[in-house]
């Protein structure tokens, strides 16, 4: 049952990843990513990271991509108005480039040099990722948060115009 | 099969048809509270005390013409109510409705789904609603439309900020994400409506803010915006909107009864010594104190919305970002100086 879910939600997250990059309209795009984050949710669900999932949907499918919507709505571009990005070269570059994580990232599988699923340590509890995150890594975790503050700031200051 | 599936399928059922049943007869106690508020009667023609309008309305928005603008967007023209209608039916999965049933000799929680990260889930999910309102919005290609679209999606997520803060000292004070445990702290403790009271004020202002009613509904604010991001919907797809909205504030109100008002509990009537041999009787009662609860924050939200003239639309993302934000951080602040200080919550 739960390797046939894992395969429903695989699928769903590569076909709507394909979505995102093949449609033309904005709009539709952002939505496929939106199933996109959503799939890969359900793919954390199926392997016991509850927390993680939430999260996933919380901050990226609800937030992030709630805002990415909302400045395509403002900017309200319709097709024809885009410049026309899908020429040869980038498609033909997109194609190489994903050619090399795929094939880098069979290597890696089947090389078996990828760590196995940490399990035990995390088991999706809150308590348990708390205490990782401000035992362990509590260094990485602050530096991120001082990283976040600085993007904030930059485009509080990028966005803010001069009174006249 | 598993018999757990069977009962978790019937609880599944319970829920969906208690919600929607629930929503039906919402649109009924709107309108009628309305009329009371007004001093009118209110809708009083189909059965008695017109208790089969919701039906007749219903038979209505079904057979009317499903109108789709030329111009729009037809399939996200369609998608839109779904995207609206399926979040709000979602979260009632993780609410506690009632402590444990005894069935055919089996203890049934009365809850479809106990998850660990409970109060998560429901953050998580209340989040993709603003999906179907910027969608709806932008799809029908109309500038009103638009207009409610985009005030929406800034309006909830501006709301959502303060709505999840303002939850964070219930959860440091029960030591737990889970909703029942957040209502078993209370049964052994103090409602958080008494312990937490700016807590509490915090979370109404945002769930109001949240569910697009009065004083917070500019996404449909119709002398501005001709109805906003539904203008241009008909038919079924307006209704699912509409439905959608009452499906929310139910949401809103069984999740304000269970962080706030102690859920299924009630107080010294649960503890007397009649109901220790009568298993089956305490079930319900709990059940019932839920379900009464519920509905007395129902009548609040459509007494606010009769009684409160709207926000204009930069008092409103004023309200959320200048005052809610930093109250709900120190809200944060002070509690866990108080837990700290005072050796309070911590598990049960």
């Amino acid at each position: 049952m739960i390797s046939f879910l894992f395969y429903v939600f695989s699928a769903l997250a590569l076909a709507s990843a394909v979505m995102v990059v093949t449609r033309k309209n904005p709009v539709s795009s952002a939505l496929f990513l939106v199933l996109t984050f959503f799939s890969l949710a359900g793919i954390y669900v199926l392997m016991d990271a509850f927390f993680l999932a939430v999260v996933q949907v919380a901050v990226y499918a609800g937030a992030i991509m709630v805002l990415f919507l909302f400045v395509i709505m403002m900017l309200n571009l319709s097709p024809d108005e885009l410049p026309p990005f899908m020429n040869r070269k980038i498609k033909w570059a997109a194609s190489a480039l994903a050619i090399v994580l795929t094939g880098s990232l069979l290597f890696l599988d089947l090389s078996r040099r990828l760590p196995a699923s940490p399990g035990g340590e995390l088991k999706g509890e809150v308590g348990a990722i708390g205490d990782l995150i401000f035992g362990k890594f509590l260094l990485p975790f602050e530096l991120t948060a001082v990283l976040l503050l600085m993007a904030i700031v930059a485009a509080v200051i990028m966005a803010r115009r001069e009174i006249q | 099969m598993n018999p757990a599936i069977w009962i978790t399928l019937g609880k599944i059922l319970v829920v969906f048809a208690l919600t929607l049943g629930t929503v039906a007869y919402m649109t009924l106690a709107e309108r009628k509270v309305s009329a009371i508020i007004q001093w009118r009667k209110g809708p009083n023609r189909v059965g008695i005390w017109g208790l089969l309008q919701p039906i007749a309305d219903g038979l209505k928005f079904v057979f009317k013409e499903d109108y789709v603008p030329q111009t729009a967007n037809k399939a996200l023209h369609a998608l839109a109510p779904m995207l609206t209608m399926a979040p709000a039916l979602m979260t009632f999965a993780v609410v506690p409705f009632g402590s444990t049933l005894p069935i055919f000799g089996m203890e049934v929680k009365m809850i479809v789904a106990d998850l660990s990260i409970g109060i998560l889930f429901i953050f998580a999910i209340a989040s993709l609603g603003v999906y179907g309102l910027a969608v709806g919005g932008w799809s029908s290609n109309n500038k009103y439309s638009l207009l409610g679209g985009l005030r929406s999606s800034a309006q909830m997520i501006s709301y959502e900020i303060s709505m999840g803060l303002s939850v964070i000292p219930i959860i440091m004070m029960s030591g737990t994400l889970m909703l029942t445990g957040i209502v078993d702290w209370q049964g052994n403790h103090l409602w958080f409506v008494i312990t937490q009271p700016l807590s509490f004020l915090l979370f109404v202002i945002s769930s109001f803010a949240e569910t697009n009613r009065l004083p917070f509904d500019l996404p449909e604010a119709e002398p501005e915006l001709v109805g906003g991001f539904h203008t241009e919907y008909s038919s079924m797809k307006f209704a699912s909107f509409f439905l959608g909205e009452y499906a929310n504030m139910i949401t809103a109100s069984a999740l304000i009864v269970t962080l706030f008002f102690g859920g299924y509990h009630l107080p010294f009537i649960e503890n007397l010594a009649f109901f220790e041999n009568h298993g089956f009787l305490l079930g319900m009662l709990h059940v019932i104190t839920f379900m009464a609860k519920t509905a007395v924050w129902l009548f609040i939200f459509i007494w606010v919305r009769w009684s409160l003239p709207r926000f204009r639309y930069d008092q409103l993302m004023g309200l959320g970002w200048k005052v809610l934000l930093p109250l709900s951080l120190v809200n944060i602040l002070l509690y866990g100086i108080i837990i700290l200080g005072f050796g309070l919550g911590g598990t049960s």
